[in-house]
């Protein structure tokens, strides 16, 4: 490792790895350091991502682990609702393999010029007047000191780097979805269709999900708002007894556990000689859950804006608020903005209302399916929702 | 007055090293090392949020011995 490089990124996970290779591309010399033993594993993530992945990297085969041609959403009551590709979107998409996936974005990385050290940590930040300049770092039983003209922050969901640098990254309780996980085989399910389950008896303020893994093997897991969660009541307790209830005959090979944020994101995602990157900036969505796109994305876009200020001189925190105003701007933010308005609503609603909603949407004309259209039919067969929920008078407009 | 000292404890055989614990933690008393949590007891004031949303239940304030 040397004492000395343009960009320091502490994380080796999808939007370290991206961030990586625009560092390098740009002809700057690059530095990833992960605290994990390996790049990839443990896996602690339901793995689905959208088809819009193939806009930031060109996908192989070989880290998909089965492609989703639609979605069922599982009312309380049990009712149905089919998502189709044509109506579902962004949502069909693919379920990724992690630890083959996040290991050959480092490699992308590696190859292109970037260095990678995993088992080393960062233990603090070196800041000098006021500006980050690199990360105190662990390895191999030495202490060394890195000094960067910019660090990358992409230390994920229990992210301590930034608040080494004095910016405050907790989550709050009610907005922390707490998570697990079982890899299950021996499963009759459909390979190309992902479940969504919901209620307050299944998941409260969450969802259950079965992500196909391939023939007979999906992710199954659950996620709970941390309000509703205690003694009895883990995520666990609920994965268990939806198991034993649905899916008796499948039998368990890994356990995940994990958190995802449901927060709004950071409130500023730079700082001088700093950038904040994906789960670590509270950048994954507030209704799926989902952060392997928006981390890419924001890893893909720091380094890129990381090189133009080191390029042009200039690392203070207005100048890398080009990062910041960039991805609030971009479809990603502006889609984060609005999701987390709609998980407002949707996580006061009582399992009646919910079921309502599904009853309705399944009544309507599927070929002319948009967003606005689902919300004025939806209004239309509930108008409780517009008493009820100022919010949902914004989002019409 | 007896005042009562408490801490928290974590339960290594049951903890799963998710790191969610970490996120919530407002004193930024927990930290996910490699693959074990550490917790520092000069910084943690056993608020308990952490006990309250582990995924497995690995956490706990306790009174101190």
């Amino acid at each position: 490792m040397q004492s000395n490089y343009n960009v320091l990124i502490i994380g080796g996970g999808p939007g370290g790895a991206m961030a990586g290779k625009a560092v390098v591309d740009a002809g700057l010399s690059c530095c990833i350091i992960e605290k994990r033993p390996a790049i990839g594993a443990p896996v602690r993530c339901a793995e689905g991502v959208g088809h819009e992945i193939s806009e930031l990297v060109d996908l192989d085969p070989k880290w998909i682990s089965s492609k989703i041609n639609g979605a069922q959403l599982v009312a309380p009551d049990g009712q149905i609702l089919e998502l189709n590709p044509e109506m579902a979107g962004n949502e069909v998409g693919y379920v990724l393999d992690r630890k083959i996936f996040d290991r050959e974005l480092v490699w992308k990385a590696a190859n292109a010029g970037c260095d990678v050290f995993v088992k080393s940590r960062a233990s603090s930040a070196i800041i000098k007047n006021g500006k980050v300049c690199g990360a105190i770092i662990e390895t191999g039983g030495k202490t060394l000191e890195v000094h960067a003209d910019v660090v990358i922050a992409a230390d994920g969901v229990e992210s301590k780097f930034a608040r080494w640098c004095g910016i405050d990254t907790t989550v709050p309780v009610a907005e922390i979805e707490t998570c697990v996980q079982y890899l299950m085989t021996n499963l009759d399910i459909d390979p190309g269709l992902n479940s969504f389950y919901l209620g307050r008896e299944v998941a409260p303020e969450g969802y259950v999900w079965i992500f196909s893994k391939g023939e007979r093997t999906a992710n199954v897991g659950i996620g709970i708002s941390g309000k509703m969660c205690r003694d009895g009541k883990r995520p666990k307790d609920y994965l268990d007894a939806f198991i034993a209830e649905h899916l008796p005959n499948g039998k368990i090979i890994e356990l995940i556990v994990g958190g995802v944020s449901a927060c709004k994101p950071l409130e500023c995602t730079v700082a001088d000689g700093l950038i904040i990157v994906g789960d670590a900036a509270r950048l994954s969505d507030p209704i799926t859950g989902g952060g392997i796109i928006n981390a890419m994305y924001t890893g893909k876009l720091a380094g890129e804006v990381a090189a133009e200020c080191i390029a042009s001189g200039d690392c203070s925190k207005k100048a890398l608020m080009k990062y910041d105003v960039a991805w609030r701007d971009s479809k990603m933010g502006r889609g984060l903005k609005r999701n987390y308005q709609v998980k407002e609503i949707f996580i006061k609603l009582k399992d009646e209302k919910l079921n309502s909603i599904v009853n309705s949407v399944n009544k309507l004309d599927m070929e002319i399916f948009d967003t606005k259209y689902l919300i004025r039919e939806l209004v239309k067969y509930n108008p409780w929702l517009l008493k009820d929920i100022g919010t949902l008078r914004r989002l019409l407009d | 007055m007896i005042k009562v000292f408490k801490m928290l404890i974590i339960k290594r055989e049951v903890c799963g090293y998710c790191g969610a614990c970490v996120s919530v933690c407002p004193e930024g008393a927990l930290e996910l090392v490699d693959a074990y949590l550490t917790v520092d007891p000069e910084t943690c004031i056993e608020c308990g949020i952490c006990s309250k949303i582990c995924p497995l239940g690995a956490l706990e304030v306790k009174n101190a011995e």
